[in-house]
């Protein structure tokens, strides 16, 4: 899910850095008045996971790769405004130091990975487990359906840079000029690899974390 | 022990575990991820390079391409595993650091 440099055309790596910038200073406005001190080491933990989880490839046999991002876990843990920066910070490394996802593209894959993903996972998660108490079933469910639509969305969204791209930007013989997909290739290929087999992994990896943390430290869940 | 304690020691064994998403993906012959293709794969997939994915592809030359050591690119899996591991090491490093910075900035003292 890491657009690398080259598939989006300069002017919409652009376009989500603007759309990214008012949302990265709300985080830190929102995060600055609601983050407490004891919170900052879950917040580390969070990036870092999401850093390391995005390490493991999961193959679709003869086909492609993907991986899970942890960002609907994150949000639930410090909420998902302190969750974008957490997320950020991990995607700006990857790109930065191990050329995982383009720099140009950074805007657009925080706007995927960083936002779309936490926070729809978050508040479908809120949605599902209201009045559940704090160490309940039903609440480590809500996380993994959070987590499962999450990264769906992330990659519905990937999909849809992907697919704009033929359409907006083309030679005048036809040739792509950035991604040579269109939205009809790129938005079920996203879609499908993630519904089938990705979105699980989100799923089962949030589920199996939310459910030890329930046992564990159960205060720790938002 | 502390949450956070058992949480770092998840983290530590998810880096050492790293090379799993290395292995894999190459036993089971899958190739890049969707739209992740380098400039010769897309060649092959469409039978030309789009002009300017082949100019914004090289904007941005990362340190340690691929999460690989130098030297170590192309090595055999072990090389490449242990590169992994290195390079998890160190981006949880960076990582870390930067939020502990970013929320001492951005917390407030209880």
């Amino acid at each position: 899910m890491h657009i690398p440099d080259g598939y989006l055309s300069p002017q919409t790596g652009g376009f989500f850095y603007l759309v990214m910038t008012p949302l990265w200073i709300a985080a830190s406005r929102i995060v600055k008045r609601t983050l407490k001190a004891r919170q900052v080491p879950y917040m580390a933990f969070g990036a870092s996971f999401a850093f390391v989880i995005m390490m493991f490839n999961i193959p679709i046999p003869g086909g492609s790769t993907g991986h899970a991002v942890g960002g609907t876990l994150i949000a639930i843990l410090i909420g998902p405004w302190a969750a974008m920066i957490a997320i950020t910070v991990a995607l700006v490394v990857q790109a930065l130091l191990f050329g995982d996802g383009g720099v140009i593209a950074v805007g657009a894959n925080c706007f995927n990975m960083a936002f779309i993903l936490p926070f729809v996972g978050y508040y479908i998660y809120k949605l599902i487990s209201v009045k559940s108490p704090k160490g309940s079933f039903r609440r480590a469910l809500a996380a993994a359906i959070g987590a499962y639509l999450g990264l769906n969305a992330a990659a519905f969204f990937t999909g849809l840079e992907f697919g704009i791209q033929p359409l907006l930007y083309h030679t005048a013989d036809g040739k792509a000029l950035y991604c040579p997909y269109g939205l009809n290739i790129a938005l079920p290929a996203m879609l499908i690899e993630h519904m089938l087999l990705f979105g699980w992994i989100e799923a089962v990896v949030t589920f199996l974390v939310i459910r030890y943390l329930q046992k564990e430290d159960p205060i720790l869940i938002l | 022990m502390k949450t956070i304690h058992k949480l770092w020691i998840l983290i530590a064994i998810l880096a050492v575990l790293a090379p799993i998403g290395l292995v894999l993906p190459e036993h089971f012959r899958a190739g890049a991820a969707w739209g992740e293709w380098s400039i010769e794969e897309i060649k092959n997939l469409i039978g030309y390079i789009p002009k300017g994915l082949e100019k914004l592809s090289s904007a941005w030359s990362a340190p340690l391409p691929d999460y690989a050591l130098k030297g170590q690119e192309g090595y055999p899996a072990i090389g490449l595993s242990f590169s992994y591991v290195v390079s998890a090491i160190l981006g949880i490093i960076i990582v870390a650091v930067s939020i502990f910075l970013i929320g001492k900035f951005l917390s407030k003292k209880e």
